[in-house]
């Protein structure tokens, strides 16, 4: 881990040690982005379409405008994220010119290269990048993400599949801990990942970037199991303004990701809530139509 | 052994309480004034100051506090020590008022502008410090007293039994901030 360890390093990992226990929530314009820091989240992710609506309209999901990303940065104090496409290193070497605080290199956009992602280690801004494993996950360290994201299934509205990644991401890396030295090295060829990272993982049991949760969370109930099964903190995409209210979800699912493991405060997060967003059965979305499976 | 509370709202709350464990307390993290009640002092860490505050009136926790740190040490970092400031910039916003400090937020700049970089204790040593977004400390009272400075700015300030870092001491190897603070508990 000595190589990865570097004080770039350090400063992309601390700002997500910052955003722990938080909420950051994805927007497309100034009045939403005003809405989720009056609700208290973390940090906003600036888009063009929220995942519910990539799905329904199609076509090619590219990097937000650069006008409203801008505009979000002007208008919000805290931390602004931005999505470029997979292996798209000029969008986001755009928006590291723009200064945006992370980038997420995203799956939920329609990949620019489908062998390659961004080399990340390149950058000064930080990235993070979805995993459904923990083999994907080390090989997005490896790259030079500062965090990980399960990437669930996003704009599904449905936790199925943001609860399956986080816990095979646990289970391979509770798997890795009681392994001998020459086990690691074939784990490492199994995982299709370093050796140095998987030795770290081996002997601290967790990633060496925080690990969020994101891809399918709509409720506050919904918050508090992902990080209950391991999430340090939660990534709410169409979940917020696809629902009925959002000023109060909002509001509902910053309190569920500090009180995830407090029943009673739960359930005040979850009363009054309106509507949530409409789910779709993911068991039932043709292949094509998955967004977790872009990258690898 | 006396107890830190680590104010667990949001933020990097388990690095504090794993620097305060290394600086030889006890460590717990507090999210209720029952739990905060329980403990000699509290750590307010880093994460985003605003969360942090709208989580505090949500919960009712902003009293609390104030009636805590009025009996009992309050250490706060980047966010924490904003929440501690008398004085919120950039932009304006409530906070604890239990340091007689103006803090400029986001002072720096953006993440491409935080750094790891090494401060200037007034003792003469020197600190590895972490500012990630950091805040800047534009004045400090005449009751508090400088510890360290950064570029000629106050980067860790104490007044009475309160202290605050603009830096993040909680992701070094060196707990002699944190040291210092557990000197602090009665």
């Amino acid at each position: 881990m000595n190589t990865y360890m570097t004080d770039d390093f350090r400063l992309k990992t601390g700002l997500a040690e910052m955003l722990k226990g938080g909420v950051i929530m994805d927007v497309t314009n100034v009045e939403q982005a005003k809405i989720a820091e009056k609700a208290g989240a973390t940090a906003v992710m600036a888009l063009e379409r929220v995942p519910a609506d990539i799905r329904k309209e199609g076509g090619v999901a590219r990097m937000a405008s650069i006008r409203i990303i801008h505009e979000i940065m002007e208008a919000v104090s805290i931390p602004v994220m931005a999505k470029a496409r997979i292996g798209h290193f000029m969008e986001a070497r755009v928006l590291e010119a723009l200064g945006v605080d992370y980038i997420d290199e995203s799956e939920v956009l329609t990949p620019a290269d489908e062998e390659h992602h961004i080399d990340k280690k390149n950058f000064k801004v930080p990235f993070v990048c979805g995993a459904r494993n923990l083999g994907e996950a080390l090989r997005r360290i490896a790259e030079g993400a500062a965090m990980i994201r399960t990437k669930g299934e996003a704009g599904s509205g449905n936790i199925v599949e943001a609860v399956r990644h986080i816990r095979t991401i646990v289970k391979e890396m509770k798997q890795l801990t009681v392994l001998g030295k020459e086990e690691l090295v074939h784990e490492a060829k199994n995982l299709g990942a370093p050796l140095e990272l998987v030795e770290w993982v081996a002997g601290n049991g967790k990633l060496p970037v925080p690990n969020f949760s994101a891809g399918g969370i709509a409720t506050p109930a919904d918050a508090a199991l992902v990080m209950q099964l391991g999430a340090e903190a939660v990534f709410v995409g169409s979940g917020i303004f696809k629902s009925e209210d959002p000023e109060a979800r909002a509001k509902a699912m910053v309190k569920a990701a500090t009180f995830f493991n407090d029943p009673v405060k739960l359930l005040e997060a979850s009363e009054e809530l309106g509507e949530a967003m409409r789910g779709l059965d993911v068991a039932k979305l043709p292949e094509g139509e998955l967004l977790q499976t872009r990258g690898w | 052994m006396k107890t830190v509370g680590v104010l667990a709202l949001q933020g990097d709350f388990e690095a504090h309480r794993n620097a305060l464990e290394r600086a030889g307390s006890r460590a717990v993290e507090v999210r209720t004034a029952a739990e905060m009640a329980q403990c000699d002092g509290l750590v307010i860490p880093g994460g985003e100051s605003t969360t942090m505050l709208k989580l505090l009136e949500n919960e009712g926790l902003l009293d609390p506090i104030q009636a805590f740190g009025r009996e009992k040490p309050i250490y706060g970092t980047c966010a924490g020590a904003i929440l501690l400031a008398r004085e919120v910039s950039h932009p304006p916003q409530p906070s604890l008022e239990l340091m007689d400090i103006a803090v400029e937020r986001n002072a720096y700049g953006r993440q491409i502008d935080s750094r790891i970089t090494k401060v200037q204790g007034e003792d003469g040593g020197e600190l590895e410090a972490v500012f990630i977004r950091a805040p800047i400390i534009r004045r400090v009272g005449a009751d508090a007293r400088v510890l360290a400075r950064y570029k000629g700015d106050p980067v860790w300030v104490e007044q009475g039994r309160h202290m605050v870092t603009t830096f993040h001491p909680e992701l070094t190897a060196d707990s002699s901030v944190h040291r210092r603070f557990v000197e602090k508990l009665s």
